[in-house]
C-alpha cells in the first residue's frame, strides 16, 4: 500500500472523529441542545477524509449541507464545529449558520450550502477567480447524487467545461435523495456517466475505501490543476443514518442497512491497516481514545461557550462602507 | 458639463472602473462581440478582450452563481442579466447566496458584485415587461439601486462596482437613449441618499427610475395650474433614505408615490407606510399610490399603453390629492 503509517493513522483518526463527533451530536440533539436540521455523515466518512488528503491546504472546498465531516476532515477544530451546532458565538460561523452553513475561510472551506445544487456555480466561479488571479488552487465541490438532478448541476458543469475551469466535482452517491432511491429520480443511475454531456472525464470510485478515494481524487485534481478542465467523480457509499434526525426511514429495510454496514469504511480501513502492518491494534486503540477525549472536550467547550450577544443580530448584514466611497 | 445618454453614462462607469481595477470584469449573455442586447457594453470587448468581457451560456442561475463565486474569490464581477425578468431564473443565487453569505458564515466572506439588469417594456408581452424592484428591496444583504438620470446612473454604478456588497443595479430600457448632463471628471454618488429633483410646496411626489421623468413632466403641467409639486427621487431602494421625504411632507402635507410596478405589496406600499407612521400628524390626506394596472402586461399596443402611470394620470392623481 502506498501509504505511510502516519498518514494511515491520520485518516483512521479523522474517520473515527467524524463518527464519534456525530454520534455525540445525535445525543445532544436528543437533549435539545442542537436545533433545526441535523444531517449525519455516518457511513460516508471515507469520502471526506480521502478527498481532503488529496487536496493541498490552499485548494478550495465547497460542500452541501451534510457538512460536518468535511470540516473535521479539513482539520478544523472540532470545538468550533460543535459550538456552531450548539449555536454559540465561538462556532465556526459565530452561531449564525448552524449545521448546514459552516465555513472556515482560513482553511479554504467556503461553506456548507443548503439549497441543493446551489453551490455548484459558486465553486465554478471560485475556480475562475483562482485562474484569473494566477493562483494554482483547484476547487473541490461536493454534492450528493440527489443534487445531480437539478439545473445548476447541468448548467453549472456546462459552464465549467466551456470555461475549462480547474474544478473537481465529487458526487457522493449514498443511493438516497432523502427517501428517493437513485433509480426513481435519475434517468441515469451511474452518476459518473452524466459527465459525457459536458465532454468531461467522469470516473467512479468505491467511496467506502479511503485509499481509493484519495488516489482517484489526487489523480483528477492533478489533471484539473494542469489545465485539463473540470472532472467528475462519483463515489459510491451508503448513509447509515436517516436523511436527517426524525427520518422514519420507511423507504428502506433494516436488513438493507445492516447489510450495508458490513462495508463500513472505518472497519474496512482498520482491517487494511492491520493487514498491511501499517499500525498495531494498540496504535488504533490509542487513536480511538484520543478521539473520544477530543469529542468530549468539544461538547464541554460548546456547552461552556456563550451564546451570541443580542447586539450581534444585525452585524455583518452588509460590509460597512464609507458613505460615498471617497 | 457634457450631454450624455443614460446608456453612455453606464458604459462610461464600466470603462472607468475596468481601467482602474484589474479585478473588475463583465459577464453575461452577449456582452462581448455583440455589445450587449441594449448596446451598453458595446466597445468594451475591443478594449478588454475575452479575458475580462465574458460571454456566458443562457443560464442565469449559473452565471450569477459563478459571479458570486468570483466575488468570494477576490474579483469584482459585474453581471449583466439582460432584463430584470431573467433575474427570476437566478433568484436563488441572488437571495440565498449573494445576499446571505456574508452574514450567514459569520462575516468571514465578502461578495462584492454588481447585478445589472434592465426593467422596461415595449410590446414585449407578459414575461418581458416587468418591474419588480420591490422583490429585491425586500431582502436584507442586498443594495438596490434604480437610477433615473444619466448623472445618477454613472455615479451610482461606480459606487456599486467599488462596493464590498452585492448590488442589484436596475436600469430602464426606455431611459437608455435619454440625455442628461454628466461631468467630465470622475465622481461617485453614495447609496441611501434620496435626491430632490424639483422643489415645491403643495404635494410631495416620491418616485424613482423612469417614473421620475413622468412625474417631472406632470409637475411641469401642474405648475401652470398653480400646483407646485416637490419631486423626490429615491435613487436607492435599499438602503432607503426617507429623511428628505419626511421633511417634504412636513411642508406639503400631501404625498403621492408613483411607481411603474404593481402596487399590491410593492415598493410604494413601504413608502406610504413609513410616511403614515412617521408623519401621521403632518398629513392632510392619506398617502396616495399610483402604479401599473394589476394584470400581466399585454402585447397589443393600445392595451399596453393603458398599463403604466403616465403624465395624465399623475396630474389627475395630484389634482385629486389637493382637491
Amino acid at each position: 500500500m502506498a501509504v505511510e503509517k502516519g498518514e494511515a493513522l491520520d485518516w483512521y483518526r479523522k474517520m473515527v472523529l467524524i463518527r464519534r463527533f456525530e454520534e455525540q451530536a445525535e445525543g445532544e440533539y436528543g437533549k435539545g441542545r442542537i436545533g433545526g436540521f441535523l444531517h449525519l455523515y455516518i457511513g460516508e466518512e471515507a469520502i471526506a477524509v480521502g478527498a481532503m488528503a488529496a487536496l493541498d491546504p490552499d485548494d478550495d472546498v465547497f460542500t452541501h449541507y451534510r457538512d460536518h465531516g468535511y470540516l473535521l476532515a479539513r482539520d478544523i477544530d472540532p470545538k468550533a464545529v460543535m459550538a456552531e451546532l450548539f449555536g454559540k458565538s465561538t462556532g465556526v460561523s459565530k452561531g449564525r449558520g448552524g449545521s448546514m452553513h459552516m465555513a472556515d475561510v482560513q482553511r479554504h472551506l467556503w461553506g456548507g450550502y443548503a439549497i441543493v445544487g446551489g453551490h455548484i456555480p459558486l465553486a465554478a466561479g471560485m475556480a475562475f477567480a483562482n485562474r484569473y488571479l494566477g493562483r494554482s488552487s483547484v476547487v473541490a465541490c461536493f454534492l450528493g447524487e440527489g443534487g445531480t438532478n437539478i439545473g445548476t448541476f447541468y448548467a453549472g458543469l456546462n459552464l465549467a467545461a466551456v470555461w475549462k475551469l480547474p474544478l473537481v466535482v465529487i458526487v457522493e452517491n449514498n443511493h438516497y435523495a432523502m427517501g428517493s432511491p437513485v433509480e426513481r429520480v435519475s434517468a441515469v443511475r451511474e452518476i459518473y456517466r452524466k459527465a459525457c454531456a459536458f465532454d468531461m472525464p467522469g470516473v467512479q470510485v468505491d467511496g467506502n475505501d479511503v485509499l481509493a478515494v484519495r488516489n482517484v481524487v489526487r489523480e483528477r485534481v492533478a489533471v484539473a490543476r494542469a489545465g485539463g478542465g473540470p472532472q467528475l467523480i462519483e463515489a459510491l457509499t451508503y448513509r447509515f443514518r436517516g436523511h436527517s434526525m426524525g427520518d422514519p426511514q420507511r423507504y428502506r429495510t433494516r436488513e438493507e442497512v445492516e447489510t450495508a454496514k458490513a462495508g463500513d469504511p472505518i472497519i474496512r480501513w482498520r482491517h487494511a491497516i492491520l493487514e498491511g502492518g501499517l499500525a498495531t491494534e494498540g496504535d488504533l486503540r490509542k487513536s480511538e481514545a484520543a478521539v473520544e477525549a477530543d469529542v468530549d472536550e468539544a461538547i464541554r467547550y460548546a456547552l461552556d461557550s456563550p451564546a451570541p450577544e443580542a447586539g450581534e443580530i444585525d452585524r455583518d448584514v452588509l460590509v460597512a462602507e464609507e458613505r460615498g466611497h471617497g | 458639463m457634457a450631454e450624455t445618454t443614460y446608456r453612455d453614462a453606464i458604459r462610461g462607469a464600466l470603462l472607468e472602473e475596468m481601467r482602474r481595477d484589474e479585478r473588475v470584469l463583465v459577464l453575461g449573455e452577449e456582452v462581448g462581440v455583440w455589445g450587449g442586447s441594449y448596446a451598453v457594453t458595446r466597445g468594451l470587448h475591443e478594449e478588454f478582450g475575452s479575458r475580462r468581457i465574458i460571454d456566458t451560456p443562457i443560464a442565469e442561475a449559473e452565471f450569477v452563481g459563478a459571479a458570486v463565486g468570483m466575488a468570494m474569490g477576490g474579483l469584482r464581477p459585474v453581471v449583466e442579466l439582460m432584463t430584470i425578468n431573467f433575474a427570476l431564473v437566478a433568484m436563488d443565487q441572488i437571495v440565498n447566496n449573494a445576499a446571505k453569505i456574508h452574514y450567514m458564515f459569520g462575516g468571514q466572506i465578502r461578495v462584492p458584485m454588481v447585478m445589472r439588469m434592465a426593467a422596461g417594456w415595449g410590446q414585449l408581452g407578459a414575461t418581458h415587461s416587468q418591474t419588480f424592484e420591490g422583490w429585491f428591496a425586500h431582502v436584507p444583504g442586498l443594495i438596490v439601486v434604480m437610477p433615473a438620470t444619466p448623472y445618477d446612473a454613472k455615479g451610482l454604478l461606480k459606487s456599486a462596482i467599488r462596493s464590498d456588497n452585492p448590488v442589484v443595479f436596475i436600469e430602464h430600457s426606455r431611459l437608455y437613449g435619454m440625455k442628461g448632463e454628466v461631468p467630465e471628471g470622475e465622481y461617485l454618488l453614495p447609496f441611501g441618499e434620496s435626491d430632490i429633483k424639483r422643489q415645491g410646496k403643495d404635494v410631495t411626489i416620491v418616485t424613482w427610475s423612469r417614473m421620475l421623468q413622468v412625474s417631472l413632466a406632470a409637475a411641469e403641467t401642474l405648475t401652470k395650474e398653480g400646483i407646485e409639486c416637490e419631486v423626490i427621487d429615491l435613487r436607492t431602494l435599499r438602503p432607503l433614505d426617507m429623511a428628505p421625504v419626511f421633511a417634504s411632507v412636513e411642508k406639503t402635507h400631501r404625498a403621492l408615490v408613483v411607481e411603474e410596478g404593481w402596487t399590491t405589496a410593492g415598493m410604494g406600499a413601504e413608502i406610504a407606510a413609513r410616511i403614515s407612521r412617521e408623519r401621521f400628524d403632518s398629513l392632510d390626506a392619506p398617502v396616495e399610490r399610483l402604479g401599473q394596472i394589476e394584470v400581466p402586461v399585454p402585447y397589443a399596443k393600445n392595451l399596453e399603453a393603458l398599463m403604466f402611470p403616465d403624465e395624465a394620470r399623475v396630474v389627475e392623481a395630484v389634482r385629486k390629492l389637493v382637491a
